[in-house]
């Protein structure tokens, strides 16, 4: 049995992992919910990891280094306003153009500055986010002895960086503002209808600029957060993909801020599980019998489908049986008690594999934002 | 007593390019009544109300709202000057509620739920005062497009508007709704609301308005007391030339049954049950009209026969069973090869690839046959363009120039490029959905004399249309659909828009009578 503590410092280390995932899912709710589709959050939040470190390194100043890093996410959204608001472009198009842009600049001018390969030097106290300590918090040396009440508060609750609050914040916060406010009210009917909007005399251009503009803050504090909170200075790539998996919790949580929190913390907890355990050891039994109930629901969900989704899934069912039957096979002598290692690369795939099986419409049917996409074009 | 008209144009003029859309345009409108713009598409009608409610600025010419001189940089200020404007297409947001929809925009804080309540009430209000009962929670897609409609006209009066204007407002709505709105636009004049009214249709011309301008080509060619003048007059000085309303045909000769229909249902990707077992059917030498308000399961009628939706069933084609699954066997070109042919409700869907140039576009679905190749490998482009010039001016399409693309023709051309591709090959049934929709009245004539000189060859013809008028003045037999079923079958000449309008409604056949 996996003791308290250990459970504890998996979800404290989820709720770390999810911040940045959080602060980037609103980022692109924002925008969606507007119409306007940001696939460039990857490219933001790299941006302002970069932006934020070397100010803050320069600086010494976290404040300083928090502050430039949303300007220059700002910055990118703003670009991507004016590709896809002003000038009507492909909202796809022009959002990979900025994750190529951040991701050849942001190494190119750390290079330049500090001409450490692509990184910015570490930040020293003062030039990072501190962990803050409520008080009558124990300190991890004598966590072992606290009670678990204690333990909880202490090591769950107790000693994140400031944002990791404020990402928590923006959660009841953009609720609010989404279904409380006149401004939601129409951020939202901008991304069904822009024409309702229209026609009842509010700018679509302007409600789709805010939008943007409110997605780059948030992206801005999500890359301050990885470069001076979670990190103590950027490497190159530091954002590994969480824009793309933000995207996909943000599918997953339908384009609803609770639901995003819960998507976000559930990508956090795989993120965490893998750091944790290295490798984990399933009862064969166990794993098998797991292989083949996802194999069964496949095949169950290909059933009504055409003969192409027949031929492809009903394949990938017909492999992971396979493999089923061969971990049985492998552990036949020793007995129903063996063990199987489960490698650290499977456990790292699984928020990827999730994603992927978010994407292809397996939980629910996630209908987006409907003028998603579309430029707005008055008609005649 | 002088009043001053509640709004007024003068010498109002547009243009786009070299295209005029409107020249030295000159209305004016009395409080209280009830005026209608007639004019075909492309008159400029639409052109003319986009500029009263902001989204163009006229090029020349001045607006009056009650002896006021005044300018609608946009639909702020339109609203502001006490203009409404109800569009064809209705601009609500589809998960809303209706409360939500008629509030936006004219919220009274930054705070939702004042709005919210305020309106609440003032709903209440306005709908004993102009009998607009709507539900204020319901969400808009779940309500029918006549509510829908109504929660466009609440919009306005919300925004306290004084000059309504409509545009088609009777498209999408069924005999009894389009009554019903003509209750409460006439009851809105009684209370001193002014009111425009576009429309292509004559007769709501002659059923409701006070006075009448009718367009053409961007210019206003009259405005008429509508007491003083007939839909005959009024089509003339549309279209400019004599026209005929009604389409002159013999009676039919009907023979042998060309496609029979048995027990035919569909459910669709949703698992919603769109066809409910539909039985029917078509001989050669007659044409059988299905009525219906849109989204009652003619589209779907269609699709399934056309082979691009799979279905369960029985339908023959000249005796030989057709296979009704989506697979090579049941697809549209295997249909073709048994002698059907297909005039898509969307043309610009459906029908025509709109990147495509004309003469692409007119061999589409036949570009396999023997005669459009020049050899094993290639395709006889050059012969297939000289054959689609002859089938172009022997439609009338205008240009006749085979190398244009389809989305450069107008609606009315475009749908002749359609009906031509697929009249031509001779097929024994012909299946037309919504042939005139978007067209003009001097295509539609020539449209309509087309399909009915292809039923005087003997061949049979399955038309869809959700204008009542076409389906009577064309068909030789009426089929009426209602959600999924077929709710009764009429003689054109026995029966009138109200039956009708009933089984389109969905009241039964017994109640009807």
């Amino acid at each position: 049995m996996i003791e308290f503590l250990t459970l504890l410092q998996v979800l404290d280390s989820s709720l770390r992992l999810a911040t940045p995932l959080l602060l980037v899912c609103l980022a692109g709710l924002f925008s969606e919910r507007a119409g306007i589709f940001d696939i460039g959050l990857e490219g933001k939040l790299l941006a302002a990891a970069f932006v934020s470190a070397a100010f803050a390194a320069i600086t010494g100043s976290v404040w300083l280094g928090l502050l430039a890093g949303i300007l220059a996410s700002i910055m990118l959204s703003l670009l991507h306003g004016l590709a896809s608001i002003t000038l009507r472009g492909d909202q796809i198009i022009s959002g990979v153009a900025i994750n190529f842009l951040a991701a050849g600049l942001t190494v190119v001018v750390a290079q330049d500055l500090f001409g450490q390969g692509g990184r910015t030097p570490p930040l020293k106290s003062g030039g990072r986010f501190e962990p803050i300590n409520f008080p009558g918090a124990t300190s991890s040396k004598e966590m072992n002895e606290a009670g678990p009440l204690m333990q909880f508060y202490s090591e769950l609750l107790s000693g994140h960086s400031l944002l990791v609050y404020v990402a928590l914040l923006t959660v009841p916060i953009s609720w609010f503002i989404l279904y409380k406010t006149r401004y939601g009210l129409r951020l939202r009917a901008v991304g069904e209808n822009p024409a309702a909007v229209d026609t009842a005399g509010i700018s679509v251009r302007g409600l789709r600029y805010s939008a943007v503009i409110i997605g780059g803050v948030l992206c801005g504090i999500a890359g301050a957060y990885i470069a001076t909170s979670l990190q103590a200075n950027f490497t190159k790539d530091m954002s590994a993909g969480r824009g793309f998996i933000a995207l996909a919790a943000l599918i997953f949580a339908k384009w609803r801020p609770w639901y995003a929190l819960s998507a976000c913390l559930l990508f956090g907890f795989f993120f965490a599980v893998d750091t944790r355990f290295q490798n984990i050891l399933l009862p064969a039994w166990f794993l098998s019998g797991f292989l083949i109930l996802i194999a069964l629901g496949l095949l169950s969900y290909v059933w009504k489908k055409d003969y192409l989704d027949k031929a492809v899934l009903g394949g990938l069912a017909v492999g992971i049986s396979i493999i089923a039957f061969l971990v049985i096979f492998s552990v036949w002598d020793t007995g129903t008690s063996s063990q199987i290692k489960i490698p650290v690369v499977f456990i790292q795939s699984l928020p990827y594999v999730l994603t992927v099986v978010v994407l292809a419409g397996f939980v629910g049917k996630a209908i987006p934002p409907r003028a998603g996409g579309q430029p707005y074009v008055k008609e005649r | 007593m002088t009043r001053n008209p509640a709004i007024e144009l003068r010498q109002i003029s547009k243009s786009f390019g070299p295209v005029q859309a409107n020249k030295d345009i000159n209305i004016s409108v009395m409080p209280g009544t009830i005026h209608g713009i007639i004019g075909e598409n492309g008159a400029g009608k639409s052109t003319l109300m986009s500029i009263l409610y902001g989204f163009y600025k006229a090029d020349a010419g001045e607006i009056f709202v009650d002896g006021k001189k005044i300018s609608i940089p946009d639909s702020q200020a339109a609203i502001a000057a006490g203009i409404g404007m109800v569009f064809q297409h209705f601009k609500l947001v589809e998960n809303f509620s209706v409360l939500e929809n008629i509030v936006l925009g004219a919220e009274s804080g930054a705070l939702l739920a004042p709005s919210l309540s305020k309106a609440r009430t003032e709903l209440a209000e306005l709908a004993s005062e102009y009998e607009l009962n709507v539900d204020p929670d319901a969400i808009i897609e779940d309500i029918g497009v006549g509510m829908q409609q109504r929660v466009e006209i609440l919009k306005a009066l919300y925004r306290q508007a004084n000059i309504l204007i409509l545009d088609e407002p009777t498209g999408v709505l069924t005999p009894a709704e389009a009554d019903q709105l003509f209750r409460i636009l006439k009851r809105l004049r009684e209370e001193g609301k002014t009111i425009i009214l576009i429309t292509h249709k004559l007769r709501e011309i002659m059923d409701i308005t006070d006075t009448v301008s009718v367009m053409r080509q961007g210019e206003m060619t009259a405005t008429l007391k509508t007491d003083d003048t007939s839909p005959e007059d009024l089509a003339e000085l549309m279209v400019g030339r004599k026209v005929l309303l009604r389409v002159d045909k013999t009676t039919a000769k009907p023979t042998k049954p060309v496609l029979e229909v048995q027990n035919l249902s569909m459910i669709d990707d949703f698992g919603v049950q769109r066809l409910k077992n539909i039985n029917l059917t078509v001989k050669a030498g007659e044409i059988l009209g299905i009525a219906g308000v849109a989204g009652n399961g003619q589209s779907e009628l269609l699709q399934v026969l056309g082979g691009y939706s799979a279905a369960t069933g029985v339908v023959k084609l000249n005796g030989s069973e057709i296979d009704l699954s989506t697979s090579v066997s049941g697809d549209g070109q295997a249909r073709r090869a048994m002698g059907m042919a297909h005039v898509p409700e969307d043309r610009q869907r459906e029908g025509l690839i709109m990147d495509f140039m004309a003469w692409e576009n007119a061999v589409f679905g036949y570009h396999r046959e023997k005669s459009n190749q020049a050899n094993k490998f290639f395709m006889d482009n050059n012969a297939i363009r000289k054959e689609t010039e002859e089938k172009m001016k022997r439609f009338d399409v205008r240009p006749p120039n085979p190398k244009l693309t389809a989305k450069n023709f107008s609606g009315g051309n475009q749908q002749k490029i359609v009906l031509a591709r697929e009249i031509e090959r001779n097929p024994d049934l012909l299946l037309v959905g919504q042939p005139t929709r978007g067209v003009d009245i001097g295509a539609i004539e020539f449209i309509h004399q087309q399909i009915v000189a292809l039923r005087d060859q003997g061949k049979a013809i399955l038309l869809i249309s959700v204008e009542l008028d076409e389906i009577l003045s064309l068909s030789d037999r009426v089929l009426v659909m209602f959600d999924g079923e077929i709710m009764g079958e009429r003689q054109p000449a026995n029966t009138n828009e109200k039956e009708l309008g009933l089984l389109m409604a969905g009241v039964s056949e017994k109640a009807a009578q």
